[in-house]
């Protein structure tokens, strides 16, 4: 195996491991931050547990994504030192910022919040969990902005072979970085919500008169009704925007071959790559593919005929992980949304079914957020900056044996690190807050 | 202002961060090289994890603004000084996971099993990181090897006499910086032990500062340049009076004077090693027209004008917080008080 296929691949592994703790940072914070309002409203000290229960899941959380997120940073120089000389006039300034601005407020805000309980006001904690929230969630807003010049790239001029900065306000109003950012900030509300919603359910299937877990469940389906509802419309139209701007991506993710007006959309699929055509074309909906892909029943679906063949990202992994997380986005819609209407009719915390369904629906947003990733990466290829820089030209100029070294350890110890991660949030997830030890 | 002047504001900026996270890391890391040493019971251990638990995130941000900078200012020094740098960095990387995780998890299960693995987690990840750090800046500051593909390192460019006497002298210096700073934030048993430690260590660390000034200007090129500025020995100088005069407070207990001048000479050591640098980023050792300049390296105007004004702007509030945060918990950690990880 080659250099490029090996640094790709821990790539994707650093990147997508990371992904699994930061959404649940940047959504579990804002529950706890409200919980830690509450108490500075009520004075009630049920919100103060509440808030102390959630907010250590929190931090073990949050460890995992600073660790991981460190190696995601240096990569960029270790693997690909072409493409970081070559866009690192504006890659690196989103990166530096969000430095700057995010992960100090952060990482200050998380030791003032966790070691100030008794030394700091109520208030005062309160505010640090917002200002934790406003620090996790503007670093989505840096790495984005950084992430959607790969995709997208605007602001720039290109001299000695190289990218140079030529309009920062470009840069930072790209539209691609925003619609991926809302997605991205959306779909991690609905991490933080089904977290939230499947710890409460499993406590309430055993001690379903718990005020504890019913308040934080209802949190959490309110939380994720709104959430998931807004990832799928903002979806919609990060999908229209990859259609203008990269569709090839937009086309690969649908299988979709020759591109036509008044496209109908065929609900079931199964891409025949070779042949260049799909093996099956079912359920037809008259005109929906125009509309999914240009808001316009009658507009232009883009195919993958337009592009010739080493200028197409690869239709397999990219179809599927597109319709999966697809499905899981309405599914997870569908989960809240049955719940609310259980809980107005009060007939949720005794339901044993339906509360088991929820616990063991946690992975839903894990998976979805991740493949969601995938769809927009690997529908970049054969491009790391779209029109810009071929992927195999990026890469450093290590060895096989270094390249090797790093993902075997990076393997090794994201092995123990994740199985270390589930003990603790399931030991300290499944703790009853009414009870001292 | 000009392009070149702006670009040497830069290669200012970039020396001033990374010396910043050195000076922070010294003592973070080092609390965590003393920790089996230092605590012999479970309170004890609570007030060496209370000692740098609201701080050893911030301090490694430093860390990450340090690449961040790297990257936005200097793309091509971030590029091949990362991707040279190959190995070593990754151990720092594999040694920072441990650290954090040691330090948080430790005391999250009651298994003694547990509670060994991850204190001596804490302790290696804590011991590699000033040990690496100094490995690596020290393999800078000597040069690097070259040819006509350009900048790279071979094994003895890291792992020489002088590397590891870089290497030991960084944790050398941590262990005191830690060993004072525990003596600062805590109080009883743990703080005699750290009081005691600090008086012995001093002695040493700076014995191995003075080795390692001299082996720089013995075996290095690195301050050639000082012959047309022979005011600039005085930076390196001043890294030496600094770690002496730490001496006297740590002989009087005066722990705050004494943690001030084990940091300004922690700063002043690698101020003097950029300085030296300057105007390169990467050195050859052999020819130095391969060498990596700051003026090849570094971005655009317009980037750099940005990146400047957002520095200015946000730094210091970044700076204010901070000092507020140590305002905060400025308090004594007891072993009744203390609540640790």
């Amino acid at each position: 195996m080659d250099i490029v296929i090996l640094s790709r691949i821990q790539f994707a592994l650093s990147t997508l491991f990371h992904f699994l703790f930061a959404p649940l940072t940047m959504g579990l914070v804002i529950l706890v931050a409200i919980m830690e309002t509450m108490h500075v409203r009520t004075k009630k000290d049920l919100y103060r547990r509440m808030a102390d229960f959630w907010g250590v899941l929190f931090t073990i959380n949050y460890t995992l994504g600073v660790v991981t997120g460190i190696v995601n940073e240096f990569q960029f120089g270790t693997n690909w030192s072409k493409y970081s000389t070559f866009v690192g006039d504006i890659f690196g300034t989103p990166l530096a910022i969000e430095g700057l601005f995010a992960f100090f407020l952060e990482s200050a805000f998380i030791g003032l919040w966790f070691f100030g309980r008794g030394r700091i006001s109520p208030k005062m904690r309160a505010f640090s969990m917002w200002m934790v929230a406003l620090g996790s969630n503007t670093s989505a807003v840096w790495i984005i902005t950084a992430n959607g010049f790969m995709h997208h790239p605007v602001g720039y001029e290109l001299k000695d072979g190289i990218i140079h900065l030529s309009n920062f306000w470009e840069l930072v109003t790209n539209p691609y970085a925003i619609y991926i950012f809302i997605h991205t900030l959306l779909s991690s509300y609905t991490t933080g919500a089904f977290f939230v919603i499947t710890v409460s359910a499993y406590h309430l299937l055993r001690t379903p008169k718990m005020d504890f877990f019913r308040i934080s469940f209802r949190y959490g389906i309110l939380f994720a009704l709104f959430s998931t509802f807004a990832v799928i419309g903002t979806g919609h139209f990060h999908g229209v925007y990859t259609a203008k701007a990269q569709p090839a991506k937009a086309a690969a993710f649908g299988s979709i071959w020759e591109s036509e007006e008044d496209h109908p959309y065929p609900l079931l699929v199964i891409p025949n790559v070779k042949k260049e055509r799909n093996f099956i074309e079912w359920l037809k909906v008259p005109y929906l593919g125009s509309l999914l892909y240009t808001n316009n029943i009658h507009g232009k679906v883009p195919g993958l005929m337009d592009f010739p063949k080493e200028d197409r990202p690869s239709v397999h992994p990219l179809f599927w992980s597109f319709r999966i997380m697809v499905g899981i986005g309405f599914l997870m819609f569908a989960l809240p949304a049955l719940a609310y209407y259980l809980y107005r009719k009060k007939q949720i915390f005794y339901n044993k079914k339906f509360l088991t369904i929820l616990v063991y629906s946690l992975p839903l947003p894990f998976i979805a957020t991740n493949l969601g990733w995938v769809v927009t990466e690997m529908g970049r290829q054969p491009w790391v900056v779209y029109g810009l820089l071929r992927t195999e030209k990026a890469v450093s100029p290590i060895s096989l044996g270094e390249i090797l070294f790093s993902l075997g350890g990076l393997v090794l110890f994201y092995s123990i690190l994740i199985i270390v991660d589930v003990y603790l949030l399931v030991k300290y997830a499944r703790k009853n807050p009414e009870v001292k030890e | 202002m000009s392009y070149e002047t702006l670009t040497i504001i830069w290669f200012s900026i970039w020396g001033l961060i990374w010396a910043i996270y050195f000076v922070l890391e010294g003592y973070t890391a080092g609390t965590g090289i003393l920790f089996p040493f230092l605590a012999k019971k479970e309170e004890e251990q609570r007030q060496l994890q209370e000692s740098i638990g609201p701080f050893w995130g911030s301090n490694e941000v430093w860390l990450i603004t340090a690449g961040g900078v790297t990257f936005a200012a200097f793309p091509e020094t971030y590029g091949t000084m990362f991707s040279t740098f190959y190995i070593p960095l990754y151990l720092i990387l594999f040694a920072l996971f441990f650290r954090a995780t040691g330090l948080e998890f430790m005391h999250k299960s009651n298994s003694s099993l547990w509670k060994q693995s991850w204190k001596w987690a804490f302790f290696s990840g804590s011991l590699l990181i000033p040990f690496l750090f100094g490995l690596t800046f020290s393999a800078l500051f000597r040069g690097l090897s070259s040819n006509e593909h350009g900048l790279y390192i071979t094994f003895s460019d890291v792992i020489n006499a002088y590397g590891i006497l870089g290497g030991s002298t960084f944790v050398l210096l941590s262990l005191l910086s830690s060993a004072i700073w525990i003596s600062i934030k805590t109080e009883g048993a743990v703080q005699k032990r750290a009081t005691l430690l600090a008086k012995k260590i001093w002695p040493i660390s700076s014995g191995f500062l003075s080795l390692f000034f001299i082996a720089t200007t013995n075996q290095t090129s690195l301050f050639n340049s000082f012959a047309n500025e022979p005011v600039l020995w005085l930076i390196p100088g001043f890294a030496l009076l600094f770690i002496l005069f730490a001496g006297i407070p740590i002989v009087y207990n005066k722990w705050g004077m004494g943690f001030a001048f084990v940091s300004l000479s922690i700063f002043t050591l690698f101020a003097a090693g950029f300085t030296g640098m300057f105007p390169n980023m990467l050195p050859a050792r052999m020819n130095s027209s391969f060498s990596l300049t700051l003026y090849e390296a570094a971005g655009s105007e317009l980037n750099l004008t940005i990146m400047l004004w957002i520095t200015f702007f946000i730094v210091p509030v970044v700076i204010l917080y901070q000092i507020w945060m140590y305002r905060i918990f400025r308090g004594k950690i007891t072993e009744k008080n203390a609540r640790g990880y």
